[in-house]
């Protein structure tokens, strides 16, 4: 009888596992009530697909006193076209945190979606917020039911950098986790990058990042590295003044996950292209004087 | 299957209702208001972790009255069906009226197939871009649906505070003379104030508010609390002096004899907001539903 009028409750309104009252977490949800929704419980490729879709590329993260920072350039690429010239590839994961992704662009996107669903879902079902570490682990979850398609040339890697609101007195309230594609998480001390410009851009931080710096001068070294990621690697875009195209940069700190404004960034990567553009003409300059008084 | 006895499906149905209403007149009362930016919420609730009101979505809110489990669980499923219709959708395909739909649904088949019916009634609200959009939706235990102009009381003495609410209420007032509004509707029948002409407010302690802000980009919800709340409901208690005596002439009850000292004093409610403000120490939990730069301020 039970069992009867159970059946006849889910077709009309909400089905049975609605009301089920057993977890907050809208994954292992969508996977109890509709697993064709999630991106995990659908077939692996068995041919290398990676050349079918667009990827994202560089993304960098770094701390400062007042919490964290992560930029990503604009670029989308399909093999050697470049596919998208204002993708957006850093998002807001929840209030506190955001998430850059490199990788297939289209599944890194739908992961971003259902991420940002998954905490959100918690947080209206339990009246909390998950820990930063939570946050973490739960996106490495998600990136290890990729795996299967990231070795068909889908991967995604993303970073995760948040402010922590149980950090300890005196600790840096910004942190930074990197993902491999096997759902590995580490945490990050000071900076981090992923995607195919990551090299350079840490071979930049490596220089101008410092533990300490305020939230104008972390941006800086921010827009920066992404300057040198696209100096050096075609996959990476550079800022855009023709378009009025600039990366995208968010700033999580005590109130919140902000996105720094088009203008905000252009300000930011127009000095930058300047003083470097002075500087080659002032070294261009001094060679030709050298040159002249020999 | 044997049948012992044979009750009439009319007989059957009434004892239903009867039962339900019974332990849905127990509970305390809650009243959803609009007001000029949206939707308030406030629920009789002295639990500060067992909440009677709740977000569903970006615009929408939910508010219950009768057996905690019970509305738990439907709240529960209306947080999971507006995830997934707006994960699979799009979020502004996420409606209140879809919501309140598979309420009713669902209560309804409840009512008629089980022995005991759900001891619950539920209101969905929804916040529209201009106060005409505005969406108030009362579900009773047996699935019928009512979609409501100003305001929705639910629970043990909603006659008496719904007949207050009817000289007291306009329609677009600012947040805190909403709150005012009904705060004493609800103190008026109180039975945590069992008081005479001259009872009190209900302290923040007592009060579960909440609004749907329609100003707040995304988000709509936010819970007010600790020194937001008091501050909202102790501005007003000195300047109300003067009007107090006006609204004692709709004060429904009777006088009784014997107030507890105190509880008709006007400081009351200032001491409640003060303690209050320790709750907000649970700042964590405030602020993410509280969205980027919301503060717990009461205006924002």
């Amino acid at each position: 009888m039970d069992g009867l009028t159970q059946s006849h409750t889910g077709r009309s309104g909400f089905p049975p596992a609605y009301l089920d009252r057993v977890g907050s977490s809208f994954t292992d949800f969508l996977a109890q009530a509709a697993p064709d929704l999630l991106p995990s419980h659908r077939p692996v490729p068995s041919v290398q697909a990676g050349d079918l879709t667009p990827h994202g590329t560089t993304i960098v993260s770094v701390t400062y006193a007042g919490g964290v920072l992560m930029g990503g350039d604009r670029r989308a690429t399909m093999g050697n076209l470049i596919s998208s010239r204002d993708i957006e590839k850093v998002y807001p994961a929840d209030s506190w945190s955001v998430i850059g992704i490199a990788g297939a662009a289209g599944i890194a996107i739908e992961m971003v979606r259902l991420y940002q669903v998954e905490l959100e879902h918690y947080e209206k079902i339990e009246g909390l917020t998950l820990s930063l570490d939570g946050k973490a682990n739960r996106l490495a979850q998600m990136i290890r039911g990729n795996l299967g398609a990231a070795l068909q040339g889908l991967a995604v890697v993303p970073l995760f950098a948040g402010f922590d609101l149980d950090a300890a007195e005196g600790a840096t309230p910004g942190r930074i986790f990197s993902y491999d594609v096997t759902g590995g998480n580490y945490e990050e001390r000071g900076y981090a990058a992923v995607g195919s410009g990551s090299l350079f851009a840490k071979n930049s931080l490596k220089k101008t990042w410092r533990s300490g710096l305020d939230a104008g001068a972390a941006t800086r070294t921010v827009v920066e590295a992404l300057y040198d990621a696209a100096d050096d690697d075609s996959a990476t875009g550079g800022p855009d003044p023709v378009r009025r195209l600039y990366p995208i940069v968010y700033r999580v700190d005590a109130e919140g996950a902000v996105r720094l404004t088009d203008a905000e960034v252009a300000e930011v990567a127009d000095a930058i292209v300047g003083e470097r553009a002075e500087a080659e003409r002032r070294d261009v300059a001094e060679t030709t004087q050298r040159g002249s008084r020999s | 299957m044997t049948m012992p006895y044979y009750a009439s499906a009319e007989q059957v149905m009434r004892d239903r209702s009867e039962y339900a209403r019974k332990g849905i007149s127990r509970g305390r009362s809650v009243a959803v208001l609009t007001y000029a930016d949206g939707v308030l919420l406030i629920a009789e609730n002295p639990s500060s972790t067992l909440h009677k009101v709740g977000e569903i979505y970006d615009r929408i809110g939910f508010a219950a009255v009768g057996r905690y489990s019970e509305f738990e669980s439907l709240r529960v499923a209306g947080v999971r069906l507006a995830d997934v219709r707006g994960y699979s959708y799009n979020r502004r395909d996420v409606t209140g009226r879809v919501i309140a739909n598979a309420y009713a649904q669902t209560l309804g088949a409840i009512f008629t197939e089980q022995m005991k019916p759900y001891e619950v009634e539920l209101c969905v609200a929804e916040v529209g871009e201009t106060p005409e959009q505005d969406q108030l939706y009362r579900l009773t235990f047996d699935g019928s649906v009512v979609d409501e102009p100003d305001f929705v009381v639910m629970g043990g003495q909603a006659d008496a505070v719904t007949g207050q609410l009817r000289e007291t209420f306009r329609p677009g007032l600012p947040l805190s003379d909403a709150l005012m509004v009904g705060v004493r509707a609800l103190s008026a029948s109180s039975p945590a104030l069992s008081g005479n002409g001259d009872r009190g407010l209900l302290p923040a302690g007592q009060l579960e508010v909440a609004v749907l802000d329609r100003r707040r980009p995304k988000r709509a919800f936010r819970r007010v609390v600790g020194a937001a709340l008091g501050t909202l409901l102790g501005d007003r208690s000195a300047a109300e002096e003067a009007p107090e005596g006006a609204t004692h002439a709709h004060t429904p009850s009777a006088p009784q004899p014997g107030t507890p000292a105190g509880l008709g004093d006007p400081a009351a409610p200032d001491t409640a907001g003060g303690t209050g403000g320790s709750g907000e120490g649970s700042g964590p939990q405030a602020g993410p539903a509280d969205g980027v730069g919301g503060g717990t301020d009461g205006r924002s």
